[in-house]
């Protein structure tokens, strides 16, 4: 089998791309709309939109949520903001500086046409936002207020507080709830995704756990919309929400949708680092605390000083002191790897030497403590009930942490995977934020996709391919039915004597360790020699008490472990395959004498697409290569 | 970070197999709690020891883990989110307790929230009231430029203090008659506050309300229990808000019945 990597990007000028697609684009007339079926999983802002906005042109949307109401999605804890190219601060942006930041971010291995459409809707966002009530941050004159974000010169990032990602989802199920209320959308809380069904060689319907009874349920629809998130949680430690998780997208992977970079992960430069083997999640820290917080660290090894102690010039400001013209707004992948450069050399700072300060001290000089509470008040108090240190006066101390994944199931240029039918939105697809992603852009592309290309790409789909009927009855579902309640009848079967939770625990050392901000090849063969190991031994001794009729929550992280245990080595896989360093994905061996990250265009300018090939054979490396027509690909700097 | 000493905890918690079933408090230990752990974390680290012995884990809910998801509940020590200011259960932290504190842990208490297991609840009635007139029908490409509707600072900062909630719950399970007025209030005086909102402002007041009450939450009767209990801080005058709402819907808002015109 050889998988057709056609990108489907339109022909013609770069700018024109979208608007030629579009009018291009079959249409589904509004009376037809009803006769078709639309199953969207997740409800982030991904799936949130794409849910609201299908259900208003009159699609029939089966909506489904892993945690007991939709606005509960994991995109609710996005903190920041949301960049758009409105250029309201009239300081030189424009679409196209927008979508060149994007690419050059990224680290040039993104498709320019996806990157260029994305900013292109940008601006759409924040219309639609403001309509449906977000309170967004704003001036005294009523305006909107804009803020900075790391990677870009210009101030683009609109902002609701600290709680961004919170306002913007609570619009996208705002508008979800008005049409479950007309009986457009049935949704389905509690529910997780199991298994997709392939219909001659169609995406037709899902099979889910109702994790409250414990029941498998059959949904059969016109096409599937698999807006699950992103994988950041296989490595144990995160910053995603408990729940996150990797199966839909990997059942999907085992379906035969293609896996795109799967090693492209993002590590995040501020998160409240880690203090105790009990911890089971990672804090973030937001980015946009860069824009009044400096990073140092002491220029002294082993400095066992307070802070405050430590002078002027015993300090390292080393994000100013490299990268004078970004400062501490250097992209994420670039501030990570410095600070654990660091680290290394040891000059971390806390009880475990894996931190750097975050130092409000200047900013409070100058701009005084109300006028930061102001800012930052809420971040600030989260920190303290953490930690119980107060960062108005004392520096905070930060880590880099594992936020988000770039990685994800391939998509062509209409969010549609390698199965057809199948589309993939929001963290879940690979599509438009490379080897980088830079701040405030996922939950631009989230919504990007929901609300303004979706619902074009996917009418042209049902209005092209003629569908057959199909039902719950037909073999497929019972057959996809049938491998999930093996499963689970074979993990409940084991007994064994290590909870599911050390298993899980044991991968994100692996993961941490050798796939995490810094990989070498021994590293990478270590990891997957121990991922191997590892699964074996919990297919032999992880104890899932209980049984399958209720509520499981042991079951429940099963049956997501087991599926994270096989990613982990598809990522270090991947991170093998790929010998060059490209924005996250930093490979020891490829670096420039400054230790910066070094490309190698020549062999690497492409998207490595996986195909899955069975259980026991090695999956199979695909490219797709990646076309730079409108941006010279040049060593990314930020000096 | 704390360095202080590692806890001994004796904890009674809820246990109850679904809604159908008898549920009572049921006594456990757990050693060796680090004051740096939160709340969750220790329940994690009882769950691990449960499931050692082949026991049945304590089931409860709990995603974000930091404060925003409003996935997490549990009334602790008979209070909603364990009753510390502007704080979640999942950031709670146990430097809040001594070695040797006896911990009461159970379910959010309400007739709009059966109990799903332990201490899971069903919040599905909030989504129901949110369906009734949560939004601004504002469909997807309708919009206008976002500059073009002017909002005072001041009304803006008002209108996210109330966008803040979360949705958790914490003001039914906290309030004597398990009125819901709190979360609803806050999204009716949200949409309220804006001009984009302001249009529907009748029309949802009543319609929310009347679903609310149908719901099996109670009315308000200002005990506040609510504002000192909301993780979000969320202020009473939201109530206030709602119902001067109410109150100018009831006396002036008819949705006249016309028909449709010809085409």
């Amino acid at each position: 089998m050889s998988f057709n990597l056609d990108s489907k990007i339109p022909s013609g000028p770069l700018a024109e791309k979208w608007d030629k697609h579009k009018f291009e684009s079959k249409r589904v007339n509004p009376a037809n709309k009803r006769k078709y079926t639309v199953i969207v999983v997740g409800t982030g802002l991904a799936g949130g939109s794409a849910a609201a906005t299908l259900a208003e042109l009159g699609y029939n949307v089966l909506s489904f949520c892993i945690q007991d109401s939709p606005r509960r999605a994991h995109s609710i804890a996005a903190q920041g903001g949301i960049n758009a190219a409105k250029n309201y601060p009239n300081d030189g942006d424009s679409i196209r500086n927008l979508f060149y930041d994007t690419i050059k971010g990224g680290d040039y291995r993104a498709r320019e046409a996806n990157v260029y459409r994305l900013a292109q809707v940008s601006n759409n966002i924040i219309d639609q936002m403001v309509s449906q009530g977000v309170p967004f941050a704003r001036e005294y004159g009523g305006y909107l207020d804009n803020r900075s974000f790391g990677g870009a010169q210009v101030s683009r990032t609109f902002y609701a507080r600290g709680q961004t990602g919170q306002q913007l989802l609570l619009g996208a199920y705002s508008g979800m709830m008005k049409m479950v209320a007309k009986g457009k959308i049935k949704q389905f809380s509690r529910r997780e995704m199991m298994d997709l069904v392939v219909i001659n060689g169609k995406a037709r319907g899902i099979i889910v756990r109702n994790l409250i009874t414990g029941e498998l349920e059959r949904y059969a629809a016109d096409a599937v919309l698999l807006c699950t998130g992103g994988y950041g949680n296989v490595f144990y430690l995160s910053t995603n929400a408990q729940a996150s998780n990797a199966s839909a997208s990997w059942r999907c992977y085992k379906r035969g949708a293609g896996f795109a970079n799967p090693c492209f992960t993002q590590i995040h430069p501020t998160c409240i680092p880690v203090h105790g083997d009990y911890q089971s999640k990672l804090t973030l820290m937001s980015e946009s605390l860069r824009n009044d917080g400096r990073v140092w660290v002491p220029k002294k090894k082993n400095d066992e000083r307070r802070p405050e102690d430590i002078p002027e010039d015993e300090r390292d400001y080393y994000l100013e002191r490299i990268y004078p013209s970004f400062g501490n707004l250097a992209p994420r992948d670039v501030s990570s790897r410095q600070a654990k450069f660091r680290c290394d050399e040891g000059h971390g700072v806390g009880s475990t030497k894996q931190a750097v300060y975050l130092d409000f001290r200047d900013a409070i000089k100058r701009d005084g403590q109300e006028t930061i509470a102001g800012r930052y008040g809420n971040l600030f108090e989260m920190y303290e009930r953490i930690t119980g240190e107060n960062p108005y006066k004392t520096p905070m101390m930060i880590y880099p942490a594992v936020h988000y994944t770039m990685g994800g199931l391939w998509v062509d240029y209409n969010l549609q995977s390698t199965i057809p039918g199948l589309h993939v939105l929001g963290e879940a697809n690979f599509s438009d934020h490379g080897a980088n992603r830079l701040g405030a852009s996922a939950l631009m592309q989230g919504l990007a996709d929901g609300y303004f290309v979706i619902p074009y790409t996917l009418s042209n789909y049902l209005a092209s391919s003629p569908l057959e009927k199909v039902t719950v009855e037909d073999n497929a579902f019972k057959d996809a039915e049938q491998a999930v309640k093996l499963q689970t009848s074979k993990l409940l079967g084991i007994k064994g004597k290590i909870p599911v939770s050390e298993f899980h625990r044991k991968l994100g050392h692996y993961m941490w360790d050798y796939v995490g901000m810094g990989r070498n090849e021994a590293g990478l063969k270590k990891a997957i020699d121990g991922i191997r190991k590892l699964r074996e031994e919990f297919w032999h001794d992880v104890n899932v008490p209980g049984e399958t009729g209720n509520f499981n929550i042991e079951l429940h992280k099963a049956t997501r472990v087991a599926d994270f245990l096989e990613l982990g080595e598809l990522m270090a896989l991947d991170a093998l395959e790929r010998n060059e360093s490209c924005g996250g994905h930093f490979r020891e061996e490829y670096q420039t004498q400054d230790n910066e990250a070094k490309r190698d265009d020549e062999q690497y300018a492409h998207a490595a697409v996986w195909e899955y090939t069975g259980q026991n054979s090695s999956p199979i490396r695909h490219k797709e290569e990646l076309v730079f027509e409108n941006v010279k690909l040049a060593t990314r700097s930020y000096k | 970070m704390s360095s202080a000493q590692n806890m001994t905890l004796n904890l009674k918690i809820w246990r109850q197999n679904n809604n159908s079933s008898e549920g009572k408090l049921v006594d456990y230990r757990v050693e060796n709690v680090s004051p740096d752990m939160s709340f969750l974390e220790m329940i994690d680290v009882l769950n691990n020891q449960l499931v050692r012995k082949g026991e049945d884990p304590v089931a409860f809910d709990h995603d974000c883990r930091e404060g925003i998801c409003g996935m997490c509940s549990m009334m602790i020590n008979g209070k909603a989110h364990g009753g510390y200011k502007n704080t979640t259960t999942c950031q709670v932290h146990m430097r809040l307790y001594k070695d040797g504190d006896t911990i009461v842990i159970e379910p959010f208490r309400a007739a709009a929230f059966p109990v799903v297991k332990d201490l899971a609840v069903d919040r599905s009635a909030i989504d129901k009231v949110m369906a009734a007139g949560g939004y601004i029908s504002a469909n997807t490409g309708n919009a206008p430029d976002a500059n073009s509707i002017l909002i005072p600072k001041p009304v803006a900062e008002e209108a996210m203090d109330a966008a803040a909630c979360i949705g958790c719950g914490a003001c039914v399970a906290s309030c004597p008659n398990g009125s819901g007025m709190l979360f609803m209030g806050a999204k009716v005086s949200q949409l309220a506050l804006l001009p984009q909102g302001s249009v529907e402002s009748p029309k949802r007041a009543l319609n929310m309300v009347y679903t609310h009450d149908n719901l099996g939450f109670g009315n308000c009767t200002t005990h506040a229990e609510c504002e000192a209990t909301c993780p979000k801080g969320i202020s009473i005058e939201h109530i206030a808000r709602m119902n001067r709402e109410y109150l100018k819907a009831a006396f002036t808002y008819h949705e006249k019945k016309r028909s449709e015109g010809a085409g």
